[in-house]
């Protein structure tokens, strides 16, 4: 059965107009992704990982092609709050204290009090920040301050997750951990989860699909499936299957790399 | 180790205290013309209790409470050695009252003058001060929100309130005084027309202030402008607010002195400024502005406290520690 189609990239181009010229950040970008896929986009600094993310969100538009996010247009689908969305920095309000920050987004959608006490209870549990509530956001450390993005992300329950490298300032153990415990949520909730990262390992051991990107101009250049059961824990990392699909990321991503020098 | 700490510290203040009591004692007795062996005395006192005050401000305090007492005590016991030495000087050197008055001449007029005093401070600082600085700020202000809705307003208004801030209060002043007359209200006038521009300008930058990824943050929850206003812009403008609230203050009160030099009722801190130089009453001037200057320390002191509490986020105040 071919589960609906959440986003939908036809020939999708983004051009920057900027004082040195113009910067091809994405070039004919085609891309599907399925009701309940994991998907990561791989590659290295520059190459429209952010900018295709952004463009999804409505944050950014396309110069050219077609995208549909929903079977909408994406500011159709942003107004609808279809997404939620952690940007690479935490973002939070430093004038908020954690539950108001995680409550923000429960706010602005007009949810009642005892809702939104539960909620963020609920998120706060899920990202192990029960305690710290009252705390406000430069007393955390940056790791802490990102949990509480993933949490105020998860807050409202957008079925549609987009993460733009949000464990890239964590260390390898925290980074490990949440990489269990985002796998567990995608597999509990069933979400949408587009993820941008550039750690190969994460790429493959939490994707269903990675797509793998070069930069100049942007594009993709290779989607790579994978098959490993929804249950897996962080040890399937050391298994020939798993090293094989790190392998082939790693090819794309080399190859990417020879068409500049 | 302790004991020759302590000793250090009770070194230092009882220098404080006995060559500051010394300076004081010769400033009381002073009288014109004394020899040269009386000015070096103060030469050496004055060095002592500078001495005396530099081992105090490098003295490690133990507790917030003592460390808090330093921290007073260093500009107090600066100040008070300026005024001793003034009045030394004035009446050493027998300089005429309407050059300048020595601090003791100042305090007695004060005190003597003291209803006058109040008359002028209520005038001129309750009733033109406080409601100009506040309804200018509160234009400046609203009008920078109306700007930000409204990008026309902002290209449009933002030159013209250049223009605005360029006026001369000397040239403002009387206009006003012909407009809304010789009391109070034209003094409130020229506050707001002076208080305006800085809030405009500030606020409008403050609106500026917010991150990239905050706004987009707020993008992405399909955020209304107004929400995006009260959650976050307008939060994050308030440093900038708070700034012009603190020059505004200032401003104000230059303002509402200045305005009364052209014209008003036989009461206000301007008035009695520019009559008492015709009379030659120097001691009354410098009364006058004793009163400003505590009054303006104090009006600046209560913005920059409030600030404090509502910006405590600002890096500039925030500690790791629970506010
Ligand atoms: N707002 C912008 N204006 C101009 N150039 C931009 C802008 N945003 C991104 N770029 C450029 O587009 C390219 C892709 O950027 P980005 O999507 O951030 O890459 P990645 O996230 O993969 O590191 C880069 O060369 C970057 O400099
Ligand atoms: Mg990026």
């Amino acid at each position: 059965m071919a589960a609906a189609s959440v986003i939908e990239a036809r020939e999708l181009s983004l051009t920057f107009e900027t004082a040195d010229g113009p910067v091809y950040a994405l070039s004919k970008v085609n891309l599907t992704v399925h009701d309940g896929d994991f998907v990561s986009f791989i590659g290295p600094s520059g190459c429209g990982k952010t900018t295709l993310l952004r463009v999804i969100a409505d944050l950014e538009q396309a110069s050219e092609g077609a995208i549909t996010v929903n079977g909408m247009t994406p500011e159709e689908a942003r107004r609808q709050r279809a997404y939620g969305y952690v940007f690479q920095a935490p973002a939070l309000y430093p004038w908020r204290t954690i539950e108001r920050n995680v409550a923000l987004p429960l706010e602005i959608m007009g949810f009642g009090a005892t809702e939104r006490a539960e909620r963020i209870a609920r998120n706060l549990d899920l990202v192990n920040l029960r305690g710290f509530e009252k705390k406000f956001p430069w007393q955390l450390s940056g790791g802490m301050q990102q949990r509480v993005s993933i949490a105020r992300a998860l807050a409202f329950d957008p079925k549609l997750m987009l993460m733009d490298e949000p464990f890239g300032a964590l260390d390898e153990i925290v980074r490990d951990k949440l990489n269990q415990q985002l796998l567990e949520l995608w597999a509990r909730t069933r979400k949408t989860v587009v993820f941008v990262t550039h750690s190969i390992p994460e790429a493959v051991f939490l994707s269903n699909r990675i797509v793998v990107m070069s930069p100049r101009p942007g594009r993709i250049i290779d989607v790579i499936e994978t098959n490993f059961p929804k249950d897996r824990t962080l040890d399937i990392r050391e298994t020939p299957e798993f090293l094989k699909v790190a392998h082939r990321v790693r090819e794309g991503l080399r190859q990417g790399h020879s068409y500049e020098d | 180790m302790i004991a020759a700490l302590r000793h250090k510290r009770f070194a230092a203040i009882g220098l404080l205290a006995l060559s500051g009591l010394l300076l004081w004692l010769m400033a009381h007795l002073v009288t014109a013309r004394p020899g040269i062996l009386f000015w070096i005395g103060v030469l050496v006192l004055w060095a002592l209790v500078w001495i005396g005050n530099d081992a105090l401000s490098g003295i490690r305090t133990s507790s917030p409470l003592t460390t808090r007492l330093r921290n007073l005590a260093v500009p107090a016991i600066f100040g008070l050695t300026l005024l001793l030495l003034w009045q030394l000087a004035v009446k050493g050197f027998g300089i005429p009252l309407v050059l300048l008055p020595a601090p003791s001449d100042i305090w007695s007029k004060l005190i003597t003058s003291l209803p006058t005093l109040a008359a002028d401070f209520v005038q001129t600082f309750l009733r033109a001060v406080l409601p100009g600085w506040a309804l200018g700020s509160l234009a400046g202000f609203l009008v920078a929100v109306l700007c930000d809705a409204w990008g026309f307003l902002r290209r449009g208004l933002l030159p013209l309130g250049n223009l605005f801030a360029a006026l001369p209060i000397v040239g403002v002043a009387p206009i006003m005084v012909m407009w809304f007359g010789f009391d109070w209200h034209s003094k409130v006038a020229v506050v707001v027309v002076m208080t305006f521009f800085p809030m405009l300008v500030n606020t409008v930058a403050g609106l500026q202030a917010a991150g990239h990824l905050e706004r987009d943050l707020m993008r992405s929850y399909g955020a209304s402008w107004f929400d995006t206003l009260v959650k976050l812009r307008l939060p994050a403008a308030m440093p900038f607010i708070f700034n012009a609230l603190k020059i505004n203050s200032t401003l104000a009160l230059i303002g509402a002195i200045v305005a009364e030099f052209f014209g008003t009722p036989i009461v206000g801190m301007g008035f009695r400024i520019s009559t008492e130089v015709g009379r030659l009453g120097l001691d009354m001037v410098w009364a006058e502005i004793a009163v400003a200057a505590i009054a303006g320390s104090a009006f600046y002191g209560i913005i920059a406290l409030i600030e404090r509490v509502v910006t405590f986020w600002h890096p500039s105040y925030r500690s790791r520690k629970d506010p």
